[in-house]
This record gives C-alpha cells, sequence and structure tokens, in this order.
C-alpha cells in the first residue's frame, strides 16, 4: 500500500480506538486478512471455493463416441433416404457402411471406458426410460442390428445368396437403421443435457438438436469425401451448417454466467472453433461452389466436408470439456 | 418399512472426525488421496469414492459460541457432510445397470457387484457426493451402513459420534428434533442457526438434514438442488424435434434435388 493511499481513519471516541485495536490484532495475527486472495468459506463461493459438483470421470473414448454415433446414426437416416427415393447405388452403399463403422466402433469406445468393462452386458439387465443412458444402449443395440442386417443383406443379395431373404433382410435392416438412428444420434445431447453439470444442463433443450446436426454435417461431409456429389448432400450440408451457424450465435450471445465454459478460457475456445469450421466455413464454401462449374465447385464442396467433419469431432470434444470447466466452476 | 435419515447438528460437532474414522473402518473403505492442499485445515475437502463421511472445517470470524470464545482465536464451524439419500435421486434415476437402488429403509443404496464403473450417477449428483474410484473401475458413495440397518444397528459414523452432532433415527421425528434444536438455539441467543431440509426443491426432500450457523451455502449446501431428470422433457422434446425436422429435411432433399449426379 502507498503512503498517498492511506488515510488514517477518524474515531469519534476511546471505543471505536480500542475496537480498532482489536481489529488491528485480528489482521497481524492473519485471522481477517484485509486484503485475502486465500480462498474462504462464503456465501458468495461456497465452502472454499470447491466444486460442488463432480466433474465427468469419462475418458477420451467417449468425446469421440459422441462423434462416431452421431455420424453412424445420421447416415443411416441418409441411407434408409436415399434407398427410398432411388438415389445412386453407391451413396447408399457409403452410407451405410458409415452406418456400420459406427455400429462396431461405438460399443468398443464405451465398452473401454468402463471401469469395469468386463461387466458391460449389466447395462442389459435392466431399461428405465428415466436414465438417457439406459435408453442409449438399447437404441444403439437396436441400431447396430439393424445396420449390420442392412449391410448384410446387401452383401448377400450382391452374390446372389437367397436373393428374397437377403432383400428381406435389406429393408428391414434399413428401416431399423433409420429409425433407430435418429435417436442414436440424438440421445447424446439427452444424456449430457440432464445432468447435474450446469453449462450442459441450461442447454438441455439445445444440446440434443445441436448434436444431431452436428451429426449430419459429419455424416454428409464423409459422404462427399468418399466421392458423393449428390446434390441432396449439398442441401443437407447446407443444412447443417446454417443451423449450427445459428447454434454458434446463439452460444456466442449467452449471459447466463453458468455458460461461462462454453465462451471462456480452453473450453470456450475449443466450442468456438468446432462451431467455426461446422457453420461458416462450410457454409461459404457451399454458396460460392453453387455459382461455380462442377469440377471447382465439388473441389470447394470436399474442403466444407472436411470442415464439417472436423468441426463436428471438435464440437463433441468440446462440450465435454466445457463440462469439466463448468464442473470445477459450479457453487451452490 | 422405516424411514431412517440423518441428522447433522453442525452447533454439536467438534471436528473429530471420529465419524469418518469409523465410516472407514467398518466399510473398509481404501484411504482417500489427501494430499495438503493449503486450505484451511481439512486436507479431505469434499466427499468422493473413498470419503462417505466428510467432517467440513469452515473458518470464520471468532464469535461467542462458535469455536470457541477467546475473540484472538480463529471461530471454526465444523459439518459432517455426507449423502444425502435423496428422495428423488439423481445418481438411482441415471444409474442404467440398476445397480443403484432404493433399500426398505428408503435409503439410495449402490451395489459394488453390478456396478460397472460408466460414471453416469457421478454428473448426476447435484451435491457432488458420488465419485468413481480411478482405481477400482467403480463408482462408490456412502451405503447408509445397509447392513448395519439390516441388523437393526444404527450407521457407524451415528454411533461413534462423540457429541451426538449425527442423529439417525426416522425422519420426521429429526425434523422435529431440528425444530425444538434450533428454539433452544435461539433462547441460548444464537439466532444464525438453520436448517438445510430441501423438501420444497427438485430432490424433494432427502434422508440427511442438516442444522448449520450463519450461511448455508459457505458449507456448499445448495439452497435450490435440482435432480436432472427435470431436464429430461425439454431435452427430449428438443431430440423429437429435431428427429423429425431431419427426417421431413432429408425426405425433401433427396426428393427434390434428386438422386442424380451432377
Amino acid at each position: 500500500m502507498s503512503d498517498a493511499a492511506y488515510t488514517r481513519p477518524e474515531f469519534s471516541n476511546e471505543i471505536e480506538k480500542e475496537q480498532r485495536l482489536t481489529l488491528i490484532q485480528r489482521e497481524a495475527a492473519a485471522l481477517v486478512p484485509s486484503e485475502t486472495r486465500v480462498a474462504v468459506a462464503s456465501a458468495e463461493r461456497g465452502y472454499y471455493d470447491l466444486p460442488l459438483v463432480k466433474e465427468p470421470t469419462w475418458t477420451w473414448e467417449i468425446p469421440l463416441y459422441f462423434f462416431v454415433g452421431g455420424a453412424a446414426g445420421t447416415a443411416s437416416v441418409i441411407a434408409g433416404m436415399a434407398k427410398l427415393t432411388g438415389a445412386s447405388p453407391k451413396l447408399v452403399r457409403d452410407a451405410r457402411r458409415i452406418s456400420l463403422a459406427g455400429a462396431i466402433l461405438s460399443p468398443v469406445f464405451l465398452i473401454s471406458d468402463l471401469g469395469r468393462p468386463e461387466r458391460f452386458l449389466a447395462m442389459l439387465r435392466v431399461f428405465k426410460p428415466q436414465s438417457p443412458m439406459s435408453v442409449g444402449v438399447y437404441v444403439l443395440v437396436a441400431f447396430s442390428g439393424g445396420t449390420t442386417a442392412a449391410n448384410l443383406g446387401a452383401w448377400m443379395r450382391a452374390r446372389s445368396m437367397f436373393p428374397e431373404w437377403a432383400l428381406l433382410l435389406e429393408r428391414i435392416g434399413d428401416v431399423a437403421a433409420l429409425l433407430f438412428g435418429l435417436p442414436l444420434a440424438t440421445y447424446t445431447g439427452v444424456l449430457i443435457g440432464a445432468t447435474a453439470i450446469p453449462a450442459w444442463n441450461c442447454n438441455a433443450s439445445l444440446l440434443p438438436a445441436h448434436f444431431l446436426v452436428s451429426g449430419l454435417g459429419a455424416s454428409v461431409g464423409m459422404l462427399e469425401l468418399a466421392g458423393n456429389s449428390t446434390p441432396a448432400l449439398q442441401w443437407l450440408g447446407l443444412g447443417a451448417a446454417v443451423s449450427e451457424t445459428a447454434v454458434g450465435a446463439r452460444i456466442e450471445r449467452e449471459t447466463n454466467p453458468s455458460e461461462a465454459p462454453l465462451k471462456r478460457g480452453s473450453s470456450g475456445w475449443l466450442i468456438r472453433a468446432g462451431g467455426v469450421l461446422s457453420g461458416p466455413v462450410p457454409l461459404v464454401l457451399r454458396t460460392v461452389s453453387m455459382f461455380m462449374k462442377p469440377k471447382r465447385a465439388m473441389k470447394l464442396r470436399k474442403y466444407a466436408a472436411l470442415s464439417a467433419v472436423i468441426g463436428s469431432a471438435i464440437t463433441r470434444v468440446a462440450w465435454v470439456q466445457a463440462g469439466h470447466a463448468s464442473a470445477q466452476q459450479s457453487r451452490p | 418399512m422405516k424411514t431412517s435419515a440423518f441428522l447433522t447438528d453442525s452447533t454439536l460437532c467438534i471436528g473429530c472426525k471420529a465419524c469418518e474414522v469409523a465410516c472407514k473402518e467398518w466399510n473398509d473403505v481404501p484411504a482417500d488421496f489427501v494430499e495438503w492442499r493449503g486450505l484451511s485445515y481439512d486436507n479431505t475437502q469434499a466427499l468422493g469414492a473413498r470419503t462417505w463421511r466428510h467432517v467440513k472445517f469452515v473458518e470464520g470470524i471468532p464469535e461467542v459460541g462458535k469455536g470457541g470464545n477467546d475473540p484472538a482465536t480463529m471461530g471454526w464451524g465444523f459439518s459432517s457432510d455426507v449423502c444425502r439419500h435423496c428422495e428423488v435421486a439423481g445418481c438411482l434415476e441415471a444409474c442404467p445397470t440398476g445397480a443403484l437402488v432404493r433399500t426398505e429403509f428408503e435409503s439410495v443404496y449402490l451395489q459394488p457387484d453390478v456396478c460397472n464403473g460408466c460414471g453416469y450417477c457421478v454428473v448426476a449428483c447435484p451435491f457432488g457426493v458420488v465419485d468413481k474410484d480411478e482405481v477400482d473401475g467403480r463408482a462408490f458413495k456412502c451405503t447408509f451402513c445397509y447392513d448395519r440397518q439390516k441388523a437393526d444397528l444404527m450407521p457407524a459414523c451415528a454411533k461413534v459420534c462423540p457429541t451426538q452432532s449425527i442423529q439417525f433415527g426416522e425422519l420426521d421425528e429429526l425434523r422435529e428434533r431440528a425444530e425444538n434444536r434450533i428454539a433452544e438455539l435461539k433462547d441460548r441467543g444464537i439466532r444464525d442457526a438453520s436448517i438445510w431440509d430441501p423438501v420444497d426443491t427438485g430432490v424433494k426432500g432427502t434422508h440427511a438434514i442438516f442444522i448449520v450457523r450463519g450461511e448455508q451455502k459457505a458449507y456448499n449446501l445448495p439452497p435450490n438442488p435440482k435432480v436432472p431428470t427435470e431436464y429430461l422433457r425439454s431435452a427430449w422434446t428438443s431430440a423429437a424435434v429435431a428427429a423429425g425436422a431431419m427426417l421431413v429435411g432429408t425426405l425433401i432433399a433427396f426428393l427434390g434435388a434428386g438422386g442424380r449426379k451432377i
């Protein structure tokens, strides 16, 4: 403290002077530090500035699963719709393969994250509609069955093995994969939205839609990178990019203090990076590509596709990181 | 059926940590990961997978009856924290394996032989109680001494408490006892004591209630805890609307733009 800042306190009577001595004694004993930077227990900061809720214990597999499940679930919708409307067989086949890859990878990620992986079957001993994780497990099982059937049916049909049965298997598989692909791509948003983590639960109504659109951007991107140029993919990619831009704008406008991890710190920058790569970047590239000759347009679309895929992956990591930061900042 | 509950009266707590020791001994809880934190005298800091009872040390300005009568010595408020055994428990609702169950004593019990360590209960608890043991792999929390209660014994922490700061009994009876205690404290001139009993909140009341002096939030006792299932409706609505929109959007995209190659 500089001399200029110090003003000698004035006392109206001896009792106040005596009380001042007591205060100095306490300050000297560091009982009531005047400019404390040490955490204390208070109504504002809770118990010694310690977090109220626990951080997620999930490892790197979980955000990756959110990404893979989102891409796989939306890819099965594209596969089903493409098949229904008679789009190119390559598109149908590629979309089904993305779904199958997701169906194979997802359980691997989920089981390896468990504290007791050998007990993964315990997930199937009960069904609890009030637990998004329980619902998600059954959705994933049904989705895996569907997409496996669709891929197997197509594979058998290509080799003329029991063609009628193969066609039936393919059809049923496509329908099941489509029906369960939608909840697979959305439930992960419900899963983290319905928790005690403030930055997640105050976005409970945003997250499922956000994750679905993010997954759509990723699956469309993967299909375009695999060489599919169907105009429908361009429109779906544009829709995803517009929605992700709107989500990003909504997050930036938020003023709720419990959403600070979505805007500040490393998690905030991750959300921003994921948002820009999923929203504005593909939006601009796709819009520009529409005014170009097909060959150059496809090149731009592939850049947009790559941007959306990376953006989707970063978005999932970012939301989990924001959950960690939010738990650390949680106070009563 | 019995409605077991804890009343933790921090005006009686002397911070001896006998409850922590008794809990660990009876339940064979491994040593917790204690390190010197440099915050107050409390290095345990919070409840966790290996800390099912935790005595909070709330330091404050010296006051008569609050950690000693000497004006030159730190005032200390102690409060033994424990799982709330909520009426509507976030962890119990979230658990996908059914490892977490409601017992005949209306407590919330985690069956270690079923838990597979998915960690969803950890983010579902509004009080930061249950946690995953990174070494063991499963989640753990206070069992409310389910084994002892079945044998008609009171929980270990309540039994060893030397000042009756931790009281065990029927919930309604303990609520009455808490009211009487507040009145008694008021008579003695202690007016800043209050009961933490979140009945009209998302958790619809708990089976562990507390009496603390001063700010309840300073003890990390939230005034309005929310159970995560409250967010389910808006989250699933969002999922359904988005899924419907995508279904229609995809159909329009393929029908409108066609599947033809450009």
